[in-house]
C-alpha cells in the first residue's frame, strides 16, 4: 500500500543561506496523524512548504498523495489542503466570504458552494461571527477559520504548520479536538508541525523530531520515550532524619548501574525496568515505616528524548537555531518568506 | 476547476470588496486630487490670458489632473494591497488553488477597474457641477471612462509589478513620491508648448504621462481628438503590455510553485 507521504533524502539549501532541511526521510501512512516536532529554525516550515509545493526541493524526492512534488505540483495540490504557519487571512473580509472566495477557487459545484461553506463555519465554531470582518476576531477564531478554509475541497492530506502557537489553552483544545476528529472519523492524514511536546504527545500517531535539518528520533511516543527508560520517582522524607534511609530504599529500585541521587531534600533513582514501579517502591517505605511529605512519578517526555538524541532541550534548542525557510534571506520566493 | 474566468471573477470580487471596506485609503484618493486641483485653479487661472492657451476656464483645462493622481493612488493601494498579500502568506493560500497565476493578476486588476470607475464617475460630476466643460459631449462620457480605465489598467500593472517586485507594504507605499514626481514633470498645468524653459519642456515631452494627461483633456477641451486619444490609448496600453508580462514574471519568481 503506498503512503501518504513518503520523502526520500529530501534537501533544500537556500542561496548564501544554511542548508535549512538536509537529506530527511520519513513515511506517513494514510489516516496517520504525524507530528513533526522540532525548535525554532528546525526545519520544519521549510519541510511543510516543500511538501505543498511552495518552495521546490533542491534535491531528493517526496511524494504526497502519490504525487511528485517537484514534477506534479498541481495534483499535489489537489489532494492537500494546507493552514501554514500565519493564519492566512484577509483581514478586510468576513468568514463567509473567505468561504465563497476559497470554494470559488477551488471550483467547488455553484450549488454545493454555500452549504459547504455554511457547514465548515459552523464546525469549527464560527456560525455566529460568519459576517463579521476577519480583522476582529481572536487569534483562536483566526487559527480555525483558516482550517476550515483548509478543508472546503475535502482533501486527502491535511499540513497543519504550528497551528496552535500563540493560542490560549481553550482555543488549542479544541483545535486539537477537531484534529482528530477529522483524522480519526474522516479518515484524513495530518502531517502536523509544532514545537509544543504536549501537542505532539496528546495528537501524533508517530512523531519525527527535527533539528536543524536532520530528523533524529522517530516513533510513536510511547516507542520514543521507552527508548530513553524507565520513570524516575523523587521523594521527600516527612522527617529529615529519615533522609539516609530513605536513600537507601529507594537505591534498591534503580537499575543496573544507576543509583539514588540526593539532595539536601530530596531523593530521585530512575527505576529498574521489571519491578514493580511506583507500587513497589511505596510498599517498601511503608514497610520501612518512612513517611513522606512528597512523592513524584516522573515519565520520560518527548525533552527527555530530544535530550538524549541532541544534547539539548527543545526550550534551550531555540537560541542556537538558525534561521528557517530563508528568513533572512534577500531574494526568497513569497512561500518561503512567510514561514519561518 | 474553475473555470479561468470564474477564478478572475472571484479574486476581482474580493479585490474590490477590500478597496471598499478601506475608507481611510478611497477617500484620500478621491478628495486629495481635486483639493489640488481647487488649489491649483484659484492660483493658476491667469494662465487663460496667454496667447494660445486651450481653454477658457483652468478649471476645464486642469480637470484632467485628478484622473491621472486617481489612477496614480489606484497603483499605490492595489500595489499595497498585493504587497500586503505577500506578508500576511494570502498569496500562498491563492497559490495552493487552482488558479493560475495570470488569472491571479488579472483578478486584482478586476478591483482595480472597478474602483477606477467609481472614481472617473465621481471626478466627472464633481467637475461639471464645478463649472467644467466637456466638449466631447455625451459621445464621449463613454471614451473618457474608457480611457481613464484604459490608463487604470496600465497603472494597476506598474502597481503590481513593484508589489512583486519589493514584497512588502513599506516599501510600496516609499514609493509615494517617485510616481508623483512624474506627474509633476509633465503638462499637467500648462500646455507643453506654453512651459518657457527648455528642460522642463524636454521633460515633459518625453514623460508619458503628460499623454496620458493631455488625452483626457481633449475630451474636456477640444472634443474627440484622434491624435490625442490614440497617443494616450496606446501608451496606456503600451504600459500594460509591458509591466504586465514583466509582473507576470515576477509573480512567477515570487511564488516558485512546483
Amino acid at each position: 500500500m503506498s503512503a501518504a507521504i513518503e520523502v526520500s533524502d529530501l534537501v533544500k539549501q537556500f542561496k548564501k543561506g544554511p542548508r535549512a532541511v538536509d537529506g530527511i526521510d520519513l513515511r506517513v501512512e494514510e489516516g496517520e496523524i504525524y507530528g513533526f516536532l522540532g525548535p525554532n529554525g528546525a526545519g520544519k516550515s521549510t519541510t511543510v512548504l516543500m511538501l505543498t509545493t511552495l518552495l521546490p526541493p533542491t534535491s531528493g524526492r517526496a511524494t504526497v498523495g502519490g504525487f511528485d512534488v517537484a514534477k506534479q505540483g498541481p495534483r499535489v495540490r489537489e489532494v492537500i489542503g494546507a493552514a501554514l504557519q500565519e493564519a492566512a487571512l484577509d483581514m478586510h473580509l468576513t468568514a463567509r466570504e473567505h468561504m465563497r472566495l476559497q470554494t470559488g477557487l477551488q471550483g467547488l459545484p455553484k450549488n454545493d458552494r454555500g452549504r459547504i461553506g455554511d457547514d465548515l463555519i459552523e464546525r469549527v465554531g464560527l456560525a455566529e461571527a460568519a459576517d463579521r470582518r476577519v480583522g476582529g476576531y481572536s487569534g483562536g477564531m483566526k487559527r480555525r477559520l483558516d482550517l476550515a478554509l483548509a478543508l472546503v475541497h475535502s482533501p486527502r492530506i491535511l499540513f497543519l504548520d504550528e497551528p496552535t502557537t500563540g493560542l490560549d489553552p481553550q482555543s488549542r483544545t479544541s483545535l486539537w479536538e477537531e484534529v482528530e476528529r477529522l483524522a480519526r472519523q474522516e479518515g484524513m492524514t495530518v502531517f502536523l508541525t509544532t514545537q509544543y511536546l504536549e501537542e505532539a504527545d496528546a495528537l501524533a500517531d508517530r512523531v519525527g523530531i527535527i533539528d536543524r535539518g536532520d530528523i533524529v528520533a522517530e516513533g510513536t511516543p510511547a516507542a520514543l520515550k521507552a527508548e530513553i527508560g524507565q520513570p524516575s520517582v523523587e521523594a521527600i522524607a516527612s522527617d529529615a532524619a529519615d533522609h539516609d534511609r530513605l536513600a537507601e530504599v529507594l537505591n534498591r529500585f534503580a537499575g543496573p548501574g544507576d543509583c539514588a541521587e540526593s539532595t539536601a531534600e530530596a531523593v530521585g533513582v530512575r527505576l529498574a525496568p521489571g519491578n514493580d514501579g511506583l507500587a513497589g517502591v511505596i510498599r517498601a517505605l511503608d514497610a520501612e515505616g518512612i513517611e513522606l511529605a512528597h512523592l513524584q512519578l516522573h515519565e520520560p517526555t518527548l525533552d527527555d528524548v530530544f535530550l538524549e538524541k541532541t544534547g539539548r532541550t527543545l526550550e534551550g534548542a531555540d537560541e542556537g537555531a538558525g534561521p528557517e525557510t530563508g528568513e533572512g534571506e534577500a531574494v526568497e520566493p513569497a512561500a518561503a518568506r512567510a514561514g519561518s | 476547476m474553475p473555470t479561468r474566468y470564474e477564478g478572475i471573477f472571484e479574486v476581482a470580487r474580493r479585490s474590490f470588496l477590500r478597496a471598499l471596506r478601506q475608507p481611510a485609503v478611497v477617500f484620500p484618493s478621491l478628495i486629495f486630487p481635486l483639493f489640488l486641483l481647487a488649489v491649483n485653479v484659484g492660483g493658476l487661472d491667469a494662465s487663460t490670458e496667454l496667447p494660445g492657451f486651450p481653454a477658457e476656464s483652468y478649471l476645464t483645462f486642469a480637470l484632467a489632473v485628478p484622473f491621472i493622481q486617481g489612477a496614480i493612488f489606484v497603483l499605490l493601494n492595489s500595489g499595497t494591497d498585493l504587497a500586503t498579500d505577500i506578508e500576511t502568506g494570502f498569496l500562498n493560500r491563492l497559490a495552493l488553488t487552482p488558479i493560475g497565476g495570470r488569472s491571479l493578476l488579472a483578478g486584482g486588476l478586476g478591483g482595480v477597474l472597478a474602483v477606477a470607475i467609481f472614481q472617473t464617475g465621481f471626478y466627472l460630476v464633481v467637475g461639471l457641477l464645478a463649472g467644467a466643460s466637456f466638449e466631447a459631449g455625451l459621445a464621449g462620457v463613454p471614451v473618457l471612462f474608457a480611457l481613464s480605465l484604459a490608463i487604470s489598467l496600465a497603472m494597476g500593472s506598474i502597481g503590481a509589478f513593484v508589489a512583486l517586485r519589493v514584497g512588502t507594504s513599506e516599501a510600496m507605499q516609499g514609493m509615494f513620491p517617485i510616481f508623483f514626481v512624474f506627474l509633476f514633470f509633465s503638462s499637467m498645468a500648462l500646455p507643453r508648448d506654453l512651459i518657457e524653459q527648455d528642460w522642463f519642456r524636454t521633460i515633459a515631452t518625453i514623460n508619458p504621462v503628460s499623454y496620458l494627461i493631455e488625452g483626457i483633456r481633449s475630451l474636456f477641451t477640444t472634443g474627440i481628438d484622434g491624435e490625442a486619444l490614440g497617443l494616450a490609448f496606446g501608451i496606456s496600453a503600451v504600459l500594460t503590455l509591458v509591466f504586465l508580462s514583466a509582473a507576470s514574471a515576477a509573480l512567477r519568481t515570487r511564488l516558485v510553485r512546483t
